[in-house]
């Protein structure tokens, strides 16, 4: 039963050997780094192949993460979907709170296999960052993670339990001090300090092997919800949604599905105040091609190749790039990208919880807002799996604020 | 053959190292940022590196997200951005100060603007300019096919960076694909000025002469004194110098004084790469 929860791509057709699905992904680094790099993808491709890392991982994934994760039936809530069922992935039920945590053990234990004793991340919403920490902690490795001033504002309970586990926080005053900031400061602190350090990537872009390597590590989302709803139902979903800020914990749950032609794949991107305002993360549909953190994909971006500033009132989602992946997806057609607004995400976070008991991530609550769309389109007929990426605790003072929760002189 | 006519200065640039090698001395290099601390302070700037003595310049294309730079360059492409610095003033840069002073001028940036632009078109508007070539760290010679036809279709050079953990072999492969000279970085770090210049910059020379017959190996990344400059002379074909400069400019009270600071350094700096030690 166990080994079945690391499976790299079985087809194994891509990305090419150069990193590229179709005109998307690649190698666009600094030759400091090219050397890490390519020691990274050779012990991956090494690893990938060898049973002790398997089945190291796959304890680590059932004793200590806990999966499989569950797969929950939200009847209330599909109430206002249409009438169509609604199963949602529980990745917020493993250790740590989210779905991050595959991937970071999974380079955890390449990180003890490279011979390497420093990490570092950046973070977002904090979740990767708590999810590194974490490994650090459980392996002894030292552990450095850069977030966004902003974000460490907004996120303030992630930073103090990174803290609590033995990490350093390192708040980015750069750029628009969110995760694309954090994501520079960690590359910089990468060239120079490289022989020691592996940066452990948090999302499915950044240069070759990253992508290819993450989704790997996050597959096992798909492959279990895809065995569970045949288990219950009888049947494939219509369609799977999730929400896209790099586009992790989407191409999880997307990518055992891409063969299944008749299941449609739909990433919900933060719209913010919404996409015409400019104040958005829409990158798949605002964007233009470019290069931004080491691969080609689509970014935010104006016309003379400067990354604007993103905006969401999601962390985790406040980013002007996207996974190379994902763009093949869209521009294949094979998935299709929606954005969502701040209002219709906080709005589904309440609903998820008043009528299910599940306090959703606002990141997670985009792909229920779409969700709520999506189902109303299906009709009551329909059969829907969303993932549930994260749990809300980090995201309760801000809701408490959009929704004016706290008591008077309560709060800040 | 350049589709537009106007033929980048590779020549002049090849020709410039050559001298300075044949007065047994290495190149002074200067970066400044255009558009710093505005467009026309950052054509003085480059004007003031060049009269005080740098040999040729390296003109940087400020970019939003600036990976490789520390903090220094990063304040100035701040700067440079939110007065709203355009790649038309970048060109105007290199135009103007090539103009006024027929020293070869490079722009150095990161690939995504040179990408939106056109890789074509941008070569294009260098040449045009009177430029001489282009930097671009974070394209490796990979995936630098595209950008080296268009450089060499309007003949310009394509400096690679090579780093202390290059292995031999790529070092061969990058020699082989740039043209000008090769950027040696001094050590595994951002750019920004250091205490010293490591021991990995000899190492690294030494390994990258042994992978190229005929390219100048010039060595950037810490380097901010005359003693600094004289100690790289000492096994470099050029010495690079940008946060220095970048900090002259930050530091003055206004930017005539600035000027002056630029031109004082570079002064110094021309001694030191003089003074091989």
């Amino acid at each position: 039963m166990s080994d079945d929860f690391f499976i790299p791509d079985p087809e194994g057709l891509i990305p090419s050997a150069e990193g590229y699905f179709g005109a998307f992904g690649g190698k666009f680094i600094p030759e400091a780094l090219v050397a890490a790099v390519d020691e990274v993808a050779a012990e991956y491709e090494k690893a990938k192949t060898d049973p002790a890392f398997a089945a190291e991982l796959n304890d680590l994934l059932v004793n200590y993460t806990g999966r499989p994760s569950a797969l929950t039936e939200v009847p209330r809530f599909a109430e206002h979907a249409g009438g169509a069922r609604v199963f949602l992935k529980r990745e917020d039920l493993n250790h740590t709170g989210s779905h991050k945590i595959n991937n970071v053990l999974g380079q955890a234990l390449l990180t003890k296999r490279m011979g390497k004793t420093r990490v570092i991340a950046e973070t977002g919403a904090g979740q990767h960052g708590v999810a590194t920490a974490t490994a650090c902690a459980l392996f002894g490795l030292e552990c450095t993670i850069y977030m966004g001033e902003i974000d460490t504002q907004r996120q303030a309970l992630n930073v103090a339990r990174m803290r609590i586990l033995g990490a350093e926080v390192i708040a980015v005053k750069s750029g628009s001090r969110t995760l694309k900031d954090a994501i520079n400061e960690a590359f910089r602190d990468w060239v120079a300090n490289v022989e020691r350090t592996h940066y452990l990537f948090g999302t499915v872009a950044g240069p070759h092997p990253f992508p290819a390597m993450v989704r790997d590590f996050h597959r096992v989302i798909g492959v279990e919800a895809r065995r569970q709803i045949l288990e219950r139902v009888g049947r494939l979903p219509d369609a799977v949604a999730a929400c896209v800020g790099g586009g992790s914990n989407a191409i999880g749950l997307f990518h055992t599905f891409i063969p299944d032609e008749k299941v449609r794949l739909i990433g919900l991107e933060a719209a913010g105040h919404g996409v015409s305002s400019g104040e958005h993360a829409a990158t798949l549909t605002a964007g233009e091609p470019g290069i931004l953190h080491g691969s080609r994909s689509y970014v935010l971006q104006d016309d003379e190749g400067q990354i604007t500033e993103p905006y969401s009132i999601s962390a985790g989602l406040d980013y002007p790039g996207i996974g190379p992946e994902h763009a093949y997806l869209k521009d294949s057609g094979r998935a299709e990208y929606r954005p969502v607004t701040d209002d219709e995400a906080m709005q589904a976070l309440r609903l998820l919880s008043v009528t299910e008991g599940i306090i959703p991530a606002i990141e997670s609550a985009h792909a229920l807002a779409g969700a709520l769309d999506v189902g109303r389109e299906l009709g009551p007929d329909g059969l829907l799996l969303v993932n549930l990426s994260g749990r809300g605790d980090k995201d309760m003072d801000t809701a408490a604020r959009y929704f004016g929760l706290y008591d008077e002189g309560a709060g800040k | 053959m350049s589709a537009n006519g106007k033929i980048g200065n590779i020549e002049l640039l090849n020709k410039t190292l050559a001298t300075a090698r044949a007065e047994n001395r290495a190149a002074l290099i200067a970066y400044l940022p255009a558009g710093f601390p505005t467009v026309d302070g950052g054509i003085a700037a480059v004007k003031a590196a060049l009269e005080g003595g740098a040999d040729i310049v390296e003109v940087g294309l400020p970019h939003s997200d600036p990976v490789l730079d520390g903090p220094v360059i990063q304040t100035a492409d701040d700067i440079a951005l939110r007065g709203g610095v355009r790649i038309a003033d970048v060109l105007r840069t290199v135009r103007e100060a090539h103009a006024a002073t027929g020293a070869p001028i490079l722009v150095m940036t990161y690939w995504n603007p040179v990408d939106r632009y056109g890789a074509e078109r941008f070569a294009a508007g260098v040449a045009e300019a009177g430029g001489a070539g282009c930097i671009l760290p974070d394209l490796p010679v990979e995936e630098s096919e595209v950008w080296r036809k268009a450089a060499e279709q309007h003949g310009l050079a394509t400096v690679f960076v090579v780093a202390p953990s290059s292995k031999d072999e790529r070092l061969a492969k990058i020699t082989a694909a740039g043209s000008g000279f090769v950027y040696a970085a001094s050590l595994m770090g951002v750019t920004g000025t250091r205490e010293s210049v490591g021991a990995q910059a000899s190492d690294l020379v030494r390994r990258t002469r042994a992978a190229t017959a005929d390219l100048p190996v010039c060595v950037g990344l810490g380097v901010s004194n005359a003693e600094q400059a004289a100690e790289v002379a000492a096994f470099a074909d050029g010495v690079i110098v940008g946060s220095a400069f970048v900090k002259r400019m930050l530091d003055a009270p206004d930017e005539a004084a600035g000027l002056v600071g630029v031109r004082e350094l570079a002064a110094d700096l021309a001694k030191g790469v003089r003074s091989r030690s």
